[in-house]
Protein backbone atom coordinates (compact mmCIF):
# COMPACT_ATOMS: atom_id res chain seq x y z
CA UNK A 1 0.00 0.00 0.00
CA UNK A 2 3.01 2.28 0.40
CA UNK A 3 3.68 1.65 -3.27
CA UNK A 4 0.19 2.98 -4.04
CA UNK A 5 0.80 6.11 -1.96
CA UNK A 6 4.21 6.68 -3.55
CA UNK A 7 2.78 6.26 -7.05
CA UNK A 8 -0.06 8.71 -6.33
CA UNK A 9 2.37 11.28 -4.91
CA UNK A 10 4.68 10.91 -7.91
CA UNK A 11 1.76 11.34 -10.34
CA UNK A 12 0.57 14.46 -8.51
CA UNK A 13 4.16 15.74 -8.49
CA UNK A 14 4.38 15.29 -12.26
CA UNK A 15 1.18 17.27 -12.85
CA UNK A 16 2.31 20.01 -10.44
CA UNK A 17 5.62 20.33 -12.29
CA UNK A 18 3.76 20.55 -15.61
CA UNK A 19 1.64 23.37 -14.14
CA UNK A 20 4.78 25.10 -12.89
CA UNK A 21 6.26 25.00 -16.37
CA UNK A 22 3.08 25.99 -18.22
CA UNK A 23 1.65 28.46 -15.69
CA UNK A 24 0.76 31.70 -17.46
CA UNK A 25 1.26 33.97 -14.45
CA UNK A 26 3.94 33.94 -11.79
CA UNK A 27 1.34 33.09 -9.14
CA UNK A 28 0.53 29.82 -10.89
CA UNK A 29 4.18 28.94 -10.66
CA UNK A 30 4.35 29.92 -6.99
CA UNK A 31 1.25 27.81 -6.30
CA UNK A 32 2.74 24.85 -8.15
CA UNK A 33 6.02 25.28 -6.29
CA UNK A 34 4.18 25.30 -2.99
CA UNK A 35 2.38 22.14 -4.06
CA UNK A 36 5.70 20.50 -4.97
CA UNK A 37 6.93 21.26 -1.45
CA UNK A 38 3.85 19.73 0.17
CA UNK A 39 4.10 16.67 -2.07
CA UNK A 40 7.79 16.33 -1.26
CA UNK A 41 6.91 15.97 2.43
CA UNK A 42 4.43 13.21 1.55
CA UNK A 43 6.92 11.54 -0.80
CA UNK A 44 9.62 11.51 1.89
CA UNK A 45 7.18 10.02 4.42
CA UNK A 46 5.91 7.37 1.99
CA UNK A 47 9.40 6.39 0.79
CA UNK A 48 10.60 6.23 4.39
CA UNK A 49 7.89 3.71 5.21
CA UNK A 50 8.44 1.90 1.90
CA UNK A 51 12.13 1.30 2.52
CA UNK A 52 11.74 0.70 6.26
CA UNK A 53 13.65 3.83 7.22
CA UNK A 54 11.05 6.29 8.56
CA UNK A 55 13.78 8.69 9.69
CA UNK A 56 13.30 10.41 6.34
CA UNK A 57 10.39 12.19 7.99
CA UNK A 58 12.75 14.61 9.75
CA UNK A 59 13.96 15.79 6.35
CA UNK A 60 10.32 16.20 5.35
CA UNK A 61 9.59 18.42 8.35
CA UNK A 62 12.56 20.63 7.56
CA UNK A 63 11.49 20.81 3.94
CA UNK A 64 7.99 21.91 4.94
CA UNK A 65 9.28 24.79 7.05
CA UNK A 66 11.69 25.89 4.30
CA UNK A 67 8.86 25.67 1.76
CA UNK A 68 6.72 28.12 3.74
CA UNK A 69 9.58 30.62 4.06
CA UNK A 70 10.38 30.30 0.36
CA UNK A 71 6.78 30.87 -0.69
CA UNK A 72 6.52 34.01 1.42
CA UNK A 73 9.84 35.31 0.14
CA UNK A 74 8.79 34.89 -3.49
CA UNK A 75 5.37 36.43 -2.88
CA UNK A 76 6.82 39.40 -1.05
CA UNK A 77 9.35 39.95 -3.80
CA UNK A 78 6.74 39.93 -6.54
CA UNK A 79 4.39 42.12 -4.55
CA UNK A 80 6.78 44.84 -3.42
CA UNK A 81 9.75 44.27 -5.69
CA UNK A 82 11.97 44.26 -2.63
CA UNK A 83 12.56 41.65 0.05
CA UNK A 84 13.45 44.29 2.65
CA UNK A 85 10.17 46.19 2.21
CA UNK A 86 8.70 47.30 5.54
CA UNK A 87 4.97 48.05 5.65
CA UNK A 88 5.28 50.32 8.69
CA UNK A 89 7.82 52.52 6.95
CA UNK A 90 5.56 53.08 3.95
CA UNK A 91 4.46 56.68 4.64
CA UNK A 92 1.91 56.98 1.88
CA UNK A 93 0.22 53.72 2.80
CA UNK A 94 -0.22 52.89 -0.84
CA UNK A 95 0.77 49.25 -0.60
CA UNK A 96 -1.98 47.93 1.70
CA UNK A 97 -5.31 49.30 0.64
CA UNK B 1 -6.08 -5.40 16.79
CA UNK B 2 -3.20 -5.39 14.35
CA UNK B 3 -5.53 -6.34 11.53
CA UNK B 4 -8.00 -3.55 12.35
CA UNK B 5 -5.22 -0.94 12.44
CA UNK B 6 -3.92 -2.25 9.10
CA UNK B 7 -7.38 -2.08 7.53
CA UNK B 8 -8.04 1.47 8.78
CA UNK B 9 -4.59 2.50 7.60
CA UNK B 10 -5.19 0.98 4.17
CA UNK B 11 -8.51 2.80 3.76
CA UNK B 12 -7.03 6.13 4.85
CA UNK B 13 -3.99 5.83 2.57
CA UNK B 14 -6.17 4.86 -0.40
CA UNK B 15 -8.51 7.81 0.17
CA UNK B 16 -5.55 10.15 0.57
CA UNK B 17 -3.99 8.92 -2.67
CA UNK B 18 -7.32 9.36 -4.46
CA UNK B 19 -7.63 12.97 -3.31
CA UNK B 20 -4.00 13.63 -4.23
CA UNK B 21 -4.65 12.54 -7.81
CA UNK B 22 -7.94 14.46 -8.00
CA UNK B 23 -6.34 17.65 -6.70
CA UNK B 24 -3.40 17.32 -9.08
CA UNK B 25 -5.71 16.90 -12.08
CA UNK B 26 -7.64 19.97 -10.92
CA UNK B 27 -4.38 21.88 -10.54
CA UNK B 28 -3.60 21.14 -14.17
CA UNK B 29 -7.03 21.70 -15.71
CA UNK B 30 -8.68 24.59 -13.83
CA UNK B 31 -9.02 27.85 -15.80
CA UNK B 32 -7.40 30.53 -13.60
CA UNK B 33 -5.17 30.94 -10.57
CA UNK B 34 -7.96 31.20 -7.98
CA UNK B 35 -9.71 28.00 -9.05
CA UNK B 36 -6.32 26.30 -9.18
CA UNK B 37 -5.81 27.32 -5.57
CA UNK B 38 -9.13 25.67 -4.79
CA UNK B 39 -7.88 22.44 -6.37
CA UNK B 40 -4.54 22.74 -4.59
CA UNK B 41 -6.25 23.08 -1.21
CA UNK B 42 -7.76 19.62 -1.78
CA UNK B 43 -4.22 18.22 -1.97
CA UNK B 44 -3.08 20.19 1.03
CA UNK B 45 -5.93 19.32 3.38
CA UNK B 46 -7.75 16.12 2.44
CA UNK B 47 -5.02 14.34 0.47
CA UNK B 48 -2.03 15.05 2.69
CA UNK B 49 -3.87 14.72 5.99
CA UNK B 50 -5.61 11.43 5.16
CA UNK B 51 -2.38 9.93 3.82
CA UNK B 52 -0.36 10.95 6.86
CA UNK B 53 -3.13 9.79 9.20
CA UNK B 54 -2.91 6.40 7.51
CA UNK B 55 0.85 6.37 8.12
CA UNK B 56 0.18 7.22 11.79
CA UNK B 57 -1.85 4.02 12.08
CA UNK B 58 1.11 2.14 10.62
CA UNK B 59 3.55 3.72 13.07
CA UNK B 60 1.61 2.92 16.24
CA UNK B 61 2.41 4.59 19.56
CA UNK B 62 5.94 5.69 18.74
CA UNK B 63 7.91 8.90 18.37
CA UNK B 64 7.36 8.52 14.64
CA UNK B 65 3.61 8.93 15.07
CA UNK B 66 4.23 12.15 16.99
CA UNK B 67 6.37 13.47 14.17
CA UNK B 68 3.67 12.56 11.66
CA UNK B 69 1.09 14.42 13.76
CA UNK B 70 3.47 17.36 13.81
CA UNK B 71 3.55 17.30 10.01
CA UNK B 72 -0.27 17.37 10.02
CA UNK B 73 -0.22 20.38 12.38
CA UNK B 74 2.29 22.11 10.10
CA UNK B 75 0.09 21.62 7.04
CA UNK B 76 -3.03 22.56 9.01
CA UNK B 77 -1.67 25.92 10.16
CA UNK B 78 0.66 27.00 7.37
CA UNK B 79 -1.31 25.82 4.33
CA UNK B 80 -4.14 28.36 4.74
CA UNK B 81 -1.62 31.11 5.57
CA UNK B 82 0.28 30.47 2.35
CA UNK B 83 -2.96 30.28 0.35
CA UNK B 84 -4.16 33.57 1.82
CA UNK B 85 -0.88 35.31 1.02
CA UNK B 86 -0.96 33.92 -2.52
CA UNK B 87 -4.54 35.04 -3.18
CA UNK B 88 -3.86 38.50 -1.74
CA UNK B 89 -0.73 38.90 -3.83
CA UNK B 90 -2.56 37.77 -6.98
CA UNK B 91 -5.44 40.20 -6.34
CA UNK B 92 -2.97 42.99 -5.62
CA UNK B 93 -1.22 42.28 -8.90
CA UNK B 94 -4.51 42.86 -10.70
CA UNK B 95 -5.29 39.35 -11.86
CA UNK B 96 -9.00 39.13 -12.54
CA UNK B 97 -10.86 35.96 -11.66
CA UNK B 98 -12.67 34.25 -14.52
CA UNK B 99 -16.39 34.73 -13.93
CA UNK B 100 -19.32 33.11 -15.69
CA UNK B 101 -21.43 36.21 -14.96
CA UNK B 102 -19.96 39.47 -13.78
CA UNK B 103 -22.32 40.70 -11.09
CA UNK B 104 -20.31 43.72 -10.08
CA UNK B 105 -21.53 45.92 -12.94
CA UNK B 106 -24.90 44.36 -13.57
CA UNK B 107 -27.92 46.31 -14.76
CA UNK B 108 -30.59 46.81 -12.16
CA UNK B 109 -33.75 45.36 -13.73
CA UNK B 110 -36.53 47.88 -14.30
CA UNK B 111 -39.37 45.60 -13.26
CA UNK B 112 -37.57 44.86 -10.03
CA UNK B 113 -39.43 43.62 -7.00
CA UNK B 114 -39.79 46.25 -4.25
CA UNK B 115 -36.51 46.96 -2.59
CA UNK B 116 -35.92 45.79 0.93
CA UNK B 117 -35.80 48.38 3.69
CA UNK B 118 -32.62 50.38 3.94
CA UNK B 119 -30.03 51.12 1.35
CA UNK B 120 -29.24 48.29 -0.97
CA UNK B 121 -25.60 47.42 -0.57
CA UNK B 122 -23.18 45.88 -2.96
CA UNK B 123 -24.61 47.54 -6.07
CA UNK B 124 -22.61 50.58 -7.16
CA UNK B 125 -24.67 53.51 -8.37
CA UNK B 126 -24.22 54.15 -12.09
Amino acid sequence: MFVLATAAVLFALLLAVIRAIRGPTVFDRVLAGNMVGTLAILLLAAIGFLTGRPEFLDIGLTYGLLNLIGTFAVLKFFRHGDLAYDVDVDKEGKAWK
Amino acid sequence: MEVIADAVSWVLISLGSFFLVVGAIGLLRMPDVYTRMHAASVIETLGAMLLILGLVFQAGFTLLALKLLFVIALLFFFGPVASHALAQAALHAGIEPVLAEDRRNREIPTAAPPEPKGKQEGVPSP
